[in-house]
């Protein structure tokens, strides 16, 4: 076979104060699927845009594609070089037909005049090619999200593209799609285009893979041969690195000896929760782990009332509480820190005072509903101080302030509430790291003083590091608990190997 | 020397922008008013001036209720109409022996129901409030025709008169109420927890919603009280006319009500926004009615003129507020 298609070389990239890629290198070979794996932050998807031209890499590293330099940052040049990204939020216009979508952009057109039938015998060719049941002129909107996928592929056909890249392509699709897929990718390799392919679930990486690279971190980790594939050597090479000193645990470890202050029994939304059961205990610190997509945000904003439950129940103190708003949640005292705080959490116009009291400006207020603004003040400045919130005053709008301090202003707003169970979602999500470790004692603190704390997170270090115990996600299940005793902490490689869905070797071997 | 020589013009520009951010729209009130004195020379007498008050006191009236809904991030359509309904209710009520003064709680309230319709429409079906409003812009004009028989009601001893045509020393009574509107609807934006809220889900309605805000309550109440100013603009131009017509009254107004709140510099968005701000807004477009009159400018021209300061003004705002606030 004649060399590489592509050849990435020393890229690296810096957003801001945060190194996302640092000098990875990756060689694709003609014909192969080359799997990439990686922790949900590892880089994976930072690396494809800047294969895409979506993003410009750091001065230092060249792409060659066939042995050609890559202009970097130019996503159309990207494209004529024939690379082509099929998105996980797929990137059609559903009311058009698959015809349109598929010349989106390049349309055969004469004098600016497109020329339909021309394109919808093209479409046809490439359809017929990838054995579809659809035709050119069905509507998008119509087709299945596995159906939309293809469409997406037979566009990155017609652009003659050497490169596809799959982005998690089956998280959407049924098992029927699934093969579906795994069909086309086969007849789209024996014509020699390369497939990158990137996903978390174990089972699709050993039937498809040629090889498959590991990043961790933002670094180049290491790739294996399809014959080296191996679970485990997988899970270590994703996940092994040390647990620094930067968490903080002081609150004691055996709290689930003690009362149970929540307790959430068969809760499920009849979509992405499936009929989740689990306590936590007061002091405690209790982790969800997971990928992204497994149900996490969704479970805990159930509990909160944000969504409709369609079974199960929260019970607090053992009282049945399930909140149907998120206001009876708060009154209930139970509050949830979203992990969209801009988009879901904060109030960017407002000032710090009035975010920060805002979910008790009622409570507070005096006859006729008038504010009550000293004791907002005084709330605000109590925040403040004791969260470490750094504003130049309290009329300073929240929009102002960097992640760290937003982050902290959102949780000193749920913290007036006076909760006794605080659901905490990526609560160190685009957080600099000195503000992160604040967060972290700030947790540990809460839980010395007997608040139940739950915590979503996508970093694992994390999640070892302050949690007492640790559920793990997946596909909306909760599938597995796995918890820290005085001399072992968490299993970093347990939990990946629940989340993946592993085979229950490497369970063993790690447990062992 | 050099030094501070190049750092003035950016300190004066700094300073320059701080003083407009607070001043909003009055400069160009203000510019407006002393232009139309220098091509006139009547338009700052006591008499023109009480004139422009008491024509834009009803728009005024409408501005506040729509400001509400505005910062909300919604919309009001249907001022206009319902105002007519109000006004041939409040008309009708007038001509009853005796309790002619019921009419004025009639029109208010006439326009409160209406409005709590919309709202409750808004906020529990979830439907967009352009449509909504849109749909009761038709609709309640209809029932506004229905009332009087599709004829124009009179009462030429109209007991509540004093409200359209009276002053109290020398300040027009319809101006009054404007501005009693005007200080109320800033107490409930500024003093009052309801007002928190208002800015809360016009600035962010999920983060609202998460915060245990009840945002139905919140929509419910602004369109009701859209409403209710509606119907109290009613009650006002039926008191200023001695007679009420279902067909032609109102027609439109919630135009200008939109524009005195977009001049006032709040957002359509939501969250950003003040009622003193509606206020300057809406004596702008009094002004420039006024002042185009004054100036003998012909009718065709006026509509012109106003579109186009309007269009004028809020590129202006955007300028003056570009790299600040996102609007």
């Amino acid at each position: 076979m004649s060399g590489p298609v592509l050849q990435m070389r020393g890229i690296s990239k810096t957003f801001g104060p945060v190194r996302a890629l640092n000098d990875v290198s990756l060689v694709v070979n003609p014909g192969e699927t080359h799997s990439l794996m990686g922790e949900n932050g590892a880089g994976k998807s930072t690396l494809m845009k800047i294969l895409s031209g979506a993003h410009v890499p750091d001065p230092g590293g060249e792409i060659l594609v066939d042995g050609k330099k890559l202009p970097f940052g130019n996503p159309r040049t990207s494209k004529q070089f024939g690379i082509a990204v099929i998105y996980q939020e797929l990137s059609l216009a559903p009311n058009l037909s698959v015809a349109q979508n598929i010349f989106l952009g390049e349309e055969s057109a004469r004098g600016g005049i497109v020329n339909r039938a021309e394109m919808r015998r093209k479409s046809q060719e490439i359809l017929d090619r990838l054995g579809v049941s659809f035709r050119p002129s069905t509507l998008v909107a119509r087709l299945s999200l596995g159906e939309r996928q293809l469409v997406e592929i037979a566009r990155a056909i017609s652009l003659n593209s050497k490169i596809l890249v799959m982005d998690e392509p089956t998280t959407s699709l049924s098992s029927r799609e699934t093969e579906k897929l795994f069909d086309v990718i086969a007849s789209l390799k024996a014509d020699g285009i390369a497939i990158i392919y990137i996903s978390h679930r174990m089972d699709e990486i050993y039937r498809l893979s040629d090889r498959c690279s590991v990043l961790r971190d933002g670094g180049y980790v290491g790739t294996l041969d399809r014959d080296e594939l191996d679970a485990t050597r997988l899970v270590k090479m994703m996940v092994g690195r040390d647990v620094s000193s930067f968490y903080k645990k002081d609150h004691v470890p055996t709290a689930s000896d003690r009362e149970v202050v929540m307790s959430v029994e068969g809760l499920g939304d009849g979509r992405s929760v499936n009929e989740c059961s689990f306590q936590v205990h007061r002091g405690e610190v209790l982790g969800i782990a997971g990928l992204v997509g497994s149900g996490r945000t969704e479970l805990l904003r159930l509990i909160f009332g944000a969504d409709p439950a369609v079974s199960g129940r929260v019970m607090l103190d053992g009282r049945d509480v399930t909140p149907k708003t998120p206001r009876a949640a708060l009154d209930a005292g139970i509050a949830y820190l979203t992990e969209d705080r801009k988009g879901l959490g904060l109030f960017l116009d407002m000032t710090i005072a009035d975010n920060i009291s805002m979910a008790v400006a009622d409570r507070d207020a005096r006859r006729f509903g008038r504010r009550n603004f000293a004791k907002a003040r005084e709330r605000a400045r109590g925040a403040v101080d004791a969260l470490g919130i750094r504003a130049a005053s309290l009329r300073q709008t929240v929009g102002a302030l960097s992640g760290g301090n937003q982050q902290k202003a959102l949780l000193g707003r749920l913290l007036e509430a006076g909760p006794r169970v605080l659901l905490l979602d990526e609560p160190t999500r685009g957080v600099d790291v000195g503000a992160k470790s604040e967060l972290y004692r700030l947790i540990d603190r809460l839980a010395q003083e007997g608040m139940a704390i739950v915590m979503v997170s996508s970093e694992l270090p994390e999640i070892i590091g302050i949690a007492d115990r640790c559920l793990v996600m997946r596909e909306g299940a909760i599938v597995g608990t796995v918890s820290a005793s005085p001399d072992t902490p968490i299993s970093q490689e347990a939990i990946m190997a629940y989340s993946t869905g592993s085979s229950g070797s490497v369970q063993q071997e790690v447990t062992l | 020397m050099s030094e501070t020589a190049i750092n003035m013009p950016a300190q004066r520009r700094a300073q320059l922008k701080s003083v407009f951010m607070a001043l909003g729209m009055l400069p160009v009130l203000i510019l407006l008013a002393l232009g139309f004195e220098l091509l006139s020379g009547k338009f700052l007498s006591v008499s023109n001036i009480s004139i422009v008050m008491q024509q834009a006191s009803i728009n005024i009236v409408l501005a506040a209720g729509m400001t509400f809904v505005i910062l909300t991030g919604g919309i009001d359509l249907s001022v206009g109409s319902i105002l007519a309904a109000s006004a041939m209710g409040a008309m009708i009520a007038s001509l009853w022996p005796g309790l002619g003064w019921a009419g004025i709680p009639i029109g208010m309230m006439i326009g409160l129901v209406f409005g709590l319709a919309n709202g409750a429409i808004i906020a529990l079906l979830g439907l967009p409030p352009f449509i909504v409003t849109l749909g009761s812009l038709t609709a309640v004009r209809g029932v506004a025709r229905l009332m009087g028989g599709d004829t124009t009601v009179f009462n030429s001893d109209l007991p509540f008169a004093v409200i359209g045509n009276g002053s109290l020393f020398g300040v027009p009574w319809l101006a009054i109420i404007a501005l009693a509107v005007i200080l109320v609807s800033w107490f409930i934006l500024r003093g009052t927890v309801l007002g928190t809220w208002i800015y809360a889900v016009g600035g962010n309605r999920e983060a609202a919603r998460l915060t245990g805000i009840k945002v139905s309550i919140v929509l419910l109440f602004v369109y009701g009280m859209s409403g209710l100013l509606s119907g109290l603009g009613g009650v006002m131009s039926a008191a200023r006319l001695y007679a009420a017509n279902g067909l032609q009254l109102g027609q439109a107004y919630e135009l200008d009500a939109i524009a005195a709140v977009i001049l006032g510099g709040t957002s359509l968005v939501g969250g950003v926004g003040s009622i003193w701000g509606t206020l300057i807004g809406a004596l702008i477009i009094a002004v420039l009615s006024n002042g185009l009159i004054l100036t003998g400018v012909s009718d065709i021209w006026q509509f012109i003129i106003k579109g186009l300061v309007i269009i004028l003004a809020v590129a202006l705002d955007r300028y003056r507020l570009k790299g600040g606030a996102r609007t």
